[in-house]
């Protein structure tokens, strides 16, 4: 590690800081956000988020090293933690820490892609069935309840077992497009609620269309349960590109996904048990670090806690 | 007489109720019409199908579990509102017939500023720019008395009193300037004062707008100082009309008289109502069973036998035009009934 790489680190812990000392500040001047700060672990969540994208971010500034490149694969393969190694080296001699962080780049960006994918898909497929009603709604939640009730892994591997190399992109896709089941039946069921509402009928008195009044005036309203299952859903999405890159069918090798690098490390988890280690670290404070937000924000947009 | 600008004949909105309570006859069989520039009170207390009738103009009546029986028949500027196609009849909601709702707190989106709001009818029928739309929504925001429209226009609903959102309401309603304005219980929500204010302002929007207004109320105060005719409405039927200074002159149905006589008045000493208020015993049946004959008979002190069984028809009453003053009482046929019982 050079002094810029330290430099470099020592830059993003700041920035973190800052960031997540910004969001406290913005969160304490309104209710809602005080409901968060009030989760003892929201902040903390906030301030590792806040860490690791930045990481994620910064990751050639932070790594010193190419993730992919073996630095010499007889002296230092497993090689323990030092001031050379931050988190030592692999079986392949690739230095963890920049694995780690370019891994964070992946985890992250798999997780929030597919998140995207499956809230979309999951908002608005619950909009039109909660809006509807009746023989389109029932069409639609037959639909999910097929897709809640086939065993995601198993889809996915499915898919992997047909197409042989599936390229990452499709495998994003795959993972949002099977994870929009449990979002759309919470903003269906706010919908329901929502369209008795007596907006919902000012707008459609105004000559407003069915468009109009999903996307401008119900769905907006339904915003609070979106964003925490969009919160809840990252940390699911990374655990689940985790356990198929550790199963061999997730981030083809050699990119750096934590799930991978577990994968590339657990025949030596005695013998180099950092190898494994640190992304399994990374996977656990990252995904309890979303779950603490997630909850902070299900308490902070609640509608029913207001004015406590 | 001038064509009228709405025509309702024999409407007849049902609901189907859950767990086999049966059909809830909400609206059943009411005919009214609505004429340029004129006022039309509605008039009945909760639960006598006023705000069912209104809906069912816009057919904004939730379907299921609701649904307008064929044969009913609505009938705004020579086309059939009951047959329009979805977009057809969106063209004309909040353009040509434009829709007031009783709870200005619950009315607006929570989410929008109101300028947003008051410009959604500017953009979806006009199709005005955003900006232009934005300088309407002001325009209309000065129209209804907001001060600062300036200001307000980027304000949120919760920002507002429930006058003020009242006034929003109002703004949004006439924004294409409608040639009529449907006001379901439009103070009912407000205190007195505020309550005077809005009914002024509607008064003056609709000299300077020329439109028709109809307003639904219970509070026969507010028909009084604001309406031109009256609808007496019972139990999903229209049991009285009138121009209002006949209805409250002479009124003909005992409902109707019941209602008048139920008014605290200043008027009058308390001595010579005996120290008490009037009001009309029993309850209004549920709409999924609605009394034979006459449905206000049992609640009628002047029902004789034939209330009972016959239901009148609307009787056009004596020494007025035909269709001007009608009653839907067999007192009508037999005057000397009541004379009998005063």
């Amino acid at each position: 590690m050079t002094v810029w790489t330290w430099l470099a680190l020592a830059g993003a812990v700041a920035l973190a800081l800052v960031a997540a000392a910004e969001a406290r500040r913005y969160a304490a001047a309104r209710a809602a956000g005080r409901r968060f700060l009030r989760h003892p672990t929201a902040s903390l969540g906030v301030f590792i988020l806040a860490f690791f994208v930045t990481l994620a971010l910064a990751a050639p500034l932070v790594a010193p090293y190419d993730p992919t490149w073996q630095l010499d694969p007889v002296h230092l393969q497993n090689q323990p933690p030092s001031l050379r190694f931050l988190l030592g080296t692999d079986v392949y001699s690739r230095d963890v820490w920049s694995r780690l962080v370019y891994g964070a780049r992946l985890s992250l960006g798999i997780g929030t892609i597919a998140m995207l994918v499956a809230v979309t898909v999951g908002a608005g497929v619950g909009a039109v069935a909660g809006y509807f009603s009746h023989w389109l709604d029932a069409v639609l939640m037959r639909g999910v309840d097929v897709g809640l009730a086939v065993p995601r892994i198993f889809v996915l591997l499915m898919a992997v077992a047909l197409w042989e190399r599936l390229p990452l992109g499709a495998l994003v896709l795959l993972i949002g497009f099977t994870g929009w089941f449990v979002t759309s039946r919470l903003v269906r069921a706010e919908v329901l609620s929502l369209r008795e509402r007596e907006f919902v009928a000012a707008a459609r008195a105004v000559g407003a269309g069915p468009t109009r009044v999903i996307f401008r005036h119900v769905l907006p309203n339904a915003a609070a349960p979106i964003i925490v299952s969009a919160a809840l859903g990252i940390g699911n999405v990374i655990l689940l590109e985790a356990g198929l890159s550790f199963l061999g069918i997730g981030v083809p090798s050699p990119l750096p996904s934590w799930g991978s690098m577990i994968h590339d490390g657990w025949q030596w988890i005695v013998a180099a048990p950092w190898t494994s280690g640190f992304p399994g670290l990374a996977i656990a404070f990252v995904v309890m670090a979303l779950n603490a937000v997630g909850d902070g924000l299900r308490d902070a947009l609640d509608p029913r806690k207001e004015g406590t | 007489m001038t064509e009228p600008l709405l025509h309702v004949r024999d409407l007849k909105t049902y609901f189907v109720t859950e767990h086999g309570g049966g059909t809830a006859r909400a609206v059943d069989g009411v005919s009214f019409d609505v004429y340029p520039g004129e006022t039309l009170g509605l008039v009945g207390e909760s639960g006598c199908g006023k705000t069912v009738t209104s809906l069912s103009i816009l057919r904004l009546i939730p379907e299921p579990p609701g649904h307008i029986r064929p044969g009913s028949f609505i009938e705004f500027e020579g086309r059939n509102l009951l047959t329009l196609a979805p977009k057809e009849l969106r063209a004309i909601r909040g353009n040509r017939i434009a829709m007031i709702f009783q709870e200005p707190m619950t009315s607006l989106n929570p989410v929008f500023t109101v300028g947003d709001q008051i410009a959604e009818a500017a953009i979806v029928h006009q199709r005005l720019s955003r900006r232009a739309a934005r300088a309407r929504a002001v325009e209309m925001l000065t129209l209804v008395g907001i001060p600062d429209p300036q200001e307000r226009v980027d304000h949120y609903p919760h920002q507002m009193s429930g006058g003020m959102r009242q006034r929003v309401m109002i703004a949004m309603a006439l924004i294409c300037r409608p040639q009529l304005l449907i006001a379901d219980e439009p103070t009912t929500a407000l205190d007195v004062t505020i309550q005077a204010q809005i009914l002024e302002l509607l008064d003056r929007l609709q000299r300077e707008l020329g439109m028709a207004v109809m307003l639904i109320t219970h509070d026969l105060g507010v028909v009084a100082g604001s309406a031109d005719r009256v609808v007496v409405m019972y139990a999903g039927q229209v049991v009285e009309q009138a121009p209002t200074r006949e209805l409250f002159a002479r009124p003909l149905h005992p409902y109707t008289e019941g209602l008048l006589a139920s008014v605290p008045r200043l008027d009058t000493r308390v001595s010579q109502v005996r120290g008490r208020l009037h009001s009309i015993p029993g309850q209004v049946p549920a709409a999924t069973a609605w009394p034979a004959g006459c449905r206000f008979h049992p609640r009628c002190p002047y029902a004789w036998d034939r209330c009972a069984t016959e239901e009148p028809p609307p009787l056009d009453t004596p020494g007025s035009e035909p269709g001007t003053h009608t009653v839907r009482c067999w007192l009508l046929t037999e005057p000397q009934r009541r004379e009998r019982r005063a």
